[in-house]
């Protein structure tokens, strides 16, 4: 896998997951207040504007929404969108799978893989 | 209060180059100004206000200005990616209607062709302020698989095929072809475009716009001084913007901001699609095309695979004519960005100066819609109507 994944960039806003991550935890941002998740990731929910946002366990498991294989990069890699069990839809990749297998709508389960010098970031493998 | 026959498109001009290894950006954007100038019979002189976008050098409007000596007495730098043209077309018509400024002009241009951009391809990392870009940036999101996604869930969710998709670029192509100035002005098939390679899942590298150097310019006027210029009189009759984004992650990502402003400017305009004759519809992908189209209420929200099949888009041969240059994906996407050259088009054609073998017969109605930045993450659409006199 010669693919390097770029590091995500860590702010006073979002370290909290990416302290989760290194210990292989998932979490997704939910709010105290309306009780919804959402994603990506911010400290004021954009749903009811609430500043009760608590970053929550997530079970890891999701849908495919949809997915492209990126066929033109050096090292093809799949790009998606995957509904979480919990509610909202993330940008992710889908790994460690046969790129001509991928349909919308497959299950998938979270894995977390390194970055080129930051901390792991959340992607999906078909479950 | 509406902008409705409140300005009017007086000078449109589109540069002929595609290829300007020999000039820069700046330069570029005042032969676009003088051309549009000299299309309206208006000078430099006369311009009182100034439009441009995330495509002018540096801070732009004050760096322009000074390049151009103009004596400004309103400016407008809003950046909604590449449909900050059809968006500003519209804010000249709000200026002048409110008496801030006579003579608007708006400019584009850029070089990413001479530059030698990755412009599609390559995942790039604009802001590292922007807050979504942690969570982009590390799963390789670039401007084709983005679209690709949209693309590979319209297909999903409607039935809507590769096919179905290049008859969008074919009818182009179509256009294309008269047109002396297009980067790709041979006959492009179906199977041309099925059988080029696979840039993302499921976009071919014929689903794709060209990648050129140039630019484009327009001048928009008060009622007073359209009345005693030479050139047939464009009417602005309506427009509407907007954002789309993923709403916390809550999206549908067949649909675009052209749901939204498509009804508002219809409504101002006071005509429904139907009314329609001719429509420049940004094209940076052929998958952009029918999700706008789609949107404006042409056809149904599914029923753009359908309806973009079998030449509808060809002028003279379906119902409803579009981009008659060649569009972005065989004319020219001047700076990556399609805006400026979608609005000209909807002006060549009202005035009755399309190419002959592409102009609509009676074309008294005509619109420009945009999307600009990512249709598979955030983007800003504007749709603007305009009505021959």
């Amino acid at each position: 896998m010669a693919r390097i994944i770029p590091s995500p960039i860590v702010s006073v806003e979002n370290e909290a997951f990416w302290n989760a991550a290194k210990q292989g935890r998932f979490t997704v941002p939910t709010c105290g207040a309306c009780g919804k998740a959402h994603w990506y990731p911010r400290a004021i929910c954009p749903f009811c504007a609430s500043e009760k946002v608590e970053w929550r366990a997530a079970s890891g498991q999701g849908t495919i929404y949809t997915y492209s294989v990126m066929r033109r990069a050096k090292e093809p890699y799949a790009i998606a969108y995957v509904t979480l069990a919990e509610g909202p839809t993330m940008m992710t990749n889908i790994v460690d799978c046969d790129f001509d297998a991928l349909r919308v709508g497959q299950q998938v389960a979270v894995v977390f893989k390194d970055t080129e010098n930051g901390p792991p970031v959340p992607m999906f493998k078909p479950a | 209060m509406t902008i409705k026959g409140k300005a009017y498109i007086a000078g449109a001009y589109e540069h002929p180059t595609r290829h300007a290894p020999d000039k820069t950006v700046a330069q570029l954007h005042a032969e676009v100004a003088l051309g549009a100038l000299k299309d309206a019979g208006l000078s430099r002189d006369d311009v009182d206000g100034y439009f441009c976008a995330g495509d002018a050098p540096g801070p732009g409007p004050a760096t322009m200005a000074e390049y151009m000596n103009l004596k400004l007495r309103h400016v407008d730098s809003t950046e909604l990616g590449g449909t900050s043209y059809v968006a500003l077309a519209a804010h000249a018509a709000e200026a002048i209607a409110l008496g801030k400024c006579d003579v608007a002009l708006i400019t584009l241009a850029g070089r990413p062709r001479s530059e030698g951009q990755a412009t599609g391809t390559t995942p790039r990392l604009r802001d590292p302020n922007q807050p979504e870009a942690p969570w982009e940036f590390p799963y390789g999101l670039t401007t084709a698989n983005g679209y690709a996604m949209c693309a590979m869930r319209h297909m999903h969710q409607y039935g809507t095929t590769s096919e179905q998709l290049a008859w969008i670029k074919v009818a182009a192509s179509h256009h294309a072809s008269h047109n002396p100035n297009a980067m790709l002005p041979e006959l492009i098939t179906v199977e041309d475009v099925v059988n080029s390679p696979v840039i993302a899942d499921p976009l071919h590298r014929l689903d794709c716009c060209v990648i050129s150097d140039g630019g484009g310019a327009l001048v928009i006027v008060k009622p007073e001084i359209a009345k005693r210029l030479k050139r047939p009189p464009v009417k602005i009759i309506g427009a509407g913007e907007t954002v789309k984004h993923l709403s916390g992650g809550t999206f549908d990502l067949t649909t675009s901001g052209a749901a939204r402003t498509g009804p508002i400017a219809f409504a101002e305009a006071g005509i429904t699609p139907a009314d329609i004759k001719y429509a420049s519809i940004y094209d940076s992908f052929t998958i952009t095309v029918l999700i706008q189209i789609e949107d404006l209420g042409f056809c149904s929200k599914g029923a753009g695979g359908k309806f973009v099949a079998d030449g509808n888009l060809i002028s003279g041969v379906g119902k409803l004519p579009f981009n008659t240059d060649g569009g972005g994906l065989c004319n020219n996407h001047p700076a990556n960005r399609g805006g400026m050259t979608k609005v000209i088009e909807a002006v060549r054609q009202l005035r009755g100066e399309a190419h002959p073998k592409v102009q609509v017969k009676n074309c008294d109605l005509a619109l420009a819609q945009g999307t600009g930045m990512q249709l598979g993450t955030r983007h800003c659409s504007a749709t603007l109507i305009m009505e021959r006199e």
